[in-house]
């Protein structure tokens, strides 16, 4: 059964210095599937998220209690590579964030870090990348410009791209859509329909129909604890729990 | 936001079981003047259907806006479905009233013929199972939604020993015939509206439990 | 079974009472009275205020250019191709400037050499590898007490620490260490603001994607830091090529004969020469054209050189939009 879970959390506690943030979460995600957390504000959603690429490691005072499994091996072992890690879980964050570069150098980062010098294939890479990311044909004449002169919905295509030319198993995104226009949004939930193809897609948003149109999976999130997770179809036609219920009909929250 | 959408459906329920109770009425209308073959109650049922459609119309229109401009989930989405069905199973009801009111017209002409059968069980029953169909989506009752349910078969059974002893009158009365096929078929549409209430009992299932129990599977 | 949706037949909606009404209406007129009275009052306050603010920058300005005014008018006649590239003849009061202007471009120069590596690694330790605690704290006092520090106390320190303990001798070495030392606080402060104005997300997206720390450091922050530390780097050396105290016991002398040539050498400086002919000059009268007109060429070479730093600087910040 191990088999068909590409990251799965384990009872995962998370602690920011004293405070508990998240509570004994147990959670298999499994591959190329869409998997949406949603719940109302700091109820740890966004948290857990950056638990699965150990992007928590970078608050000083945090703390973690439990294993999260990638491919079976947990990546909070003493032996793991952060580095390596990051390269295989990949993240697109809310704010579309660019680096001040060129288009071109934006999408070959992740190459060039990882030590990859052949020129020919990172053109390759950045090319297929910009593809995979549906922005290729609005910047294929203008790779040397400055990134930061796209549009917000352009920036954030290419920030999905700059993390697809590292071929990152698991993509993570944290409300990628939310400081854009609907038409953007449209345009980035199209991506991802076609992205689970080939990447496992774990993706934090409050807008609860963008999860339901977008997600295979849903899991519930309330003030740190897992509620339920269920088929999305399942989950907002019969959600199991009052709980679940209420949040998604808009009674709390 | 979520209490504009509350609002919206409390609306919508008070809506529907108003029509509830107006097809109720109409079909009370009809089993008296079964018994009765009073033909100005009949002219009234028949008269005052456009009434129902028009709510029909009004309710379905109020949904889909609903579903439109809110797009709700789970049991709120359930719940707008069933009316939607509900309401459409009411409007036929209404319709069979009607039908029954012509049949009573008809019947009626000829003063001079017995009912042979007896209508008034059947027609209790069947109004029995309306008015329990549309207490249970009242209170979310299941159990008395299942109850609907299963009173369907008797009321079928009823039809099946109107259609036998109907049978038997034809053969006796031959020249009665034309008459006797109209009292037949006032069963028979007792018989559809005993059908639709449990269509009502059956949406007010799936609204309450998510389960869809159609067709007998229960 | 879900309770909150029964319901009975006769449940109404809450109707707005009129009495709400009435008070929503009074409040509102409160409001506008009150705006009414006192806004003739607060208009006024505001023009007064802003007109205080504008006099306070224009005095700025005004200060500059009377500065270079005085400069100028006093001076103006000394400069002269022969000022700028002979050296000094008949005690200072006729020929050139040349070595005081060589000698305060080295200092300039080495004092950058010295305090801009230092400071921007200190700054990038500070900002991005520190963990909060003692030791953190305590670094951050030192750097801000040292810039706190008189600058004739750094020439007496340049002095016994650099000249005398470690042999250099008065010369640009010790010169420019000493300066340094003077402007690495200035460097450090200008470095950690530009490095503190990068935003985490540029950092959280590098290590997103595979990067160590250092290479997110050396690939995005520093570039993205580069105009802010230039700016520390501008002040720096402004600050470098004006001091006098520092250099007097550590580099400068009245008079050399020579242009240097190594960096034992030592020198003249623009600042040390005008204080010279200023007040043990042999004929204080005579030299004070020459006292302008240097004053002149040091105000010119500091100009120039933040110019030079500004457009660069601007430059950099078109390429990063």
């Amino acid at each position: 059964m191990t088999e068909t879970v590409k990251i799965s959390a384990q009872h995962l506690n998370f602690y920011y210095g004293d405070a508990q943030a998240i509570f004994d979460v147990s959670l298999d995600f499994k591959p190329c599937q869409v998997t949406a957390l949603i719940g109302p504000s700091g109820c740890g959603k966004s948290t857990f998220l950056r638990c699965l690429n150990r992007m928590n490691d970078l608050i000083p005072i945090s703390r973690v209690n439990g294993k999260i499994l990638l491919d079976n091996e947990n990546i909070y072992d003493q032996s793991v590579d952060v580095v390596m890690l990051r390269r295989r879980v990949g993240m697109v964050f809310q704010k579309p964030n660019p680096f001040p570069k060129t288009i071109f150098e934006n999408a070959a980062y992740g190459l060039r870090v990882n030590g990859v010098r052949d020129k020919a294939f990172i053109e390759h890479r950045v090319e297929e990348s910009l593809k995979k990311a549906a922005i290729w044909d609005e910047v294929k004449d203008r790779l040397n410009e400055s990134a930061l002169g796209l549009s917000g919905g352009q920036q954030q295509r290419l920030c999905i791209a700059r993390a697809l030319a590292v071929e990152p198993e698991v993509v993570l995104m944290d409300e990628p859509a939310s400081a854009l226009d609907p038409i953007a949004t449209q345009k980035i939930e199209d991506l991802i329909h076609e992205l689970k193809e080939s990447y496992t897609i774990i993706i934090v948003t409050h807008s609860m129909q963008q999860a339901a149109r977008v997600s295979d999976m849903t899991a519930f999130f309330y003030i740190g604890k897992l509620i339920e997770v269920g088929e999305t179809d399942t989950l907002f036609t019969r959600p199991r729990l009052k709980q679940t219920e209420d949040y998604i009909t808009g009674r709390f929250g | 936001m979520a209490k504009h959408l509350q609002r919206e459906l409390e609306n919508i329920k008070k809506r529907i079981l108003s029509l509830g109770a107006l097809v109720e009425d109409r079909v009370r209308l009809a089993v008296k003047s079964i018994k009765s073959r009073n033909t100005s109650e009949a002219e009234q049922i028949i008269n005052l259907d456009h009434e129902i459609d028009e709510i029909e119309v009004e309710i379905e229109e109020e949904c889909l806006k609903i579903l439109a401009l809110h797009q709700p989930v789970a049991v709120d989405l359930r719940f707008l479905v069933a009316v939607i069905k509900i309401n459409n199973d009411l409007e036929r009801i209404a319709d069979e009233a009607v039908n029954i009111a012509y049949r009573v017209k008809t019947i009626a002409k000829n003063k001079d013929c017995n009912f042979i059968f007896d209508y008034t069980m059947m027609a209790e029953k069947a109004k029995t199972m309306l008015r329990m169909s549309l207490d249970s989506l009242v209170h979310l009752d299941t159990d008395m939604a299942m109850k609907v349910c299963l009173m369907d078969d008797e009321v079928d059974a009823f039809c099946s020993r109107a259609y036998e002893q109907l049978k038997e009158s034809i053969r006796q009365m031959p020249d009665k015939v034309g008459i006797l096929i109209n009292m037949f078929l006032v069963s028979r549409h007792l018989e559809r509206i005993g059908d639709h209430a449990t269509n009502i009992a059956e949406e007010v299932i799936y609204l309450t439990e998510g389960e869809i129990i159609r067709h007998g599977n229960f | 079974m879900n309770e909150n949706l029964e319901m009975t037949y006769n449940e109404e909606l809450p109707e707005t009472e009129p009495v709400a009404v009435k008070e929503i209406v009074k409040k509102k007129n409160i409001i506008q009275e009150s705006f009414k009275r006192v806004h003739a009052r607060r208009r006024l306050t505001q023009g007064i205020l802003f007109t205080i603010f504008r006099i306070a920058a224009m005095i700025n300005g005004i200060g500059l250019a009377v500065i270079v005014f005085f400069m100028v008018k006093n001076g103006w006649r000394a400069i002269t191709w022969e000022f700028l590239s002979q050296v000094p003849t008949d005690s200072m009061t006729k020929g050139g400037i040349l070595p005081c202007i060589i000698g305060t471009l080295s200092l300039s120069i080495g004092a950058i050499a010295v305090s801009l590596p230092i400071g921007v690694a200190s700054a990038i330790y500070l900002n991005e590898y520190a963990r909060p605690g003692k030791f953190l704290r305590i670094v951050r006092l030192g750097i801000s007490n040292l810039a706190g520090v008189p600058s004739v106390v750094f020439g007496l320190f340049g002095l016994a620490f650099f000249v005398i303990w470690l042999k250099m001798g008065e010369s640009i070495l010790a010169g420019s260490l000493t300066l340094g030392a003077l402007t690495l606080p200035v460097i450090i402060g200008s470095t950690e603001e530009a490095l503190k104005a990068v935003p985490n997300t540029y950092r959280e997206a590098s290590l997103g994607l595979g990067a160590t720390k250092w290479q997110t450091i050396y690939r995005v922050v520093l570039p993205a830091a580069t105009p802010g530390i230039l700016t520390g780097a501008i002040l720096g050396i402004s600050r470098a090529a004006g001091e006098t105290a520092p250099i007097m016991f550590t580099a400068a002398v009245f008079f050399t004969p020579n242009l240097p040539t190594s960096v034992f050498d030592k020198i003249m400086a623009l600042p040390y020469h005008i204080y010279v002919l200023a007040t043990a000059g042999t004929d204080i009268e005579l030299t004070r054209p020459l006292q302008y007109g240097t004053a002149l060429v040091l105000i010119a070479l500091v100009l120039g050189m933040n110019t030079i730093a500004i457009i660069w600087r601007a430059r950099l910040r078109k390429r990063l939009k």
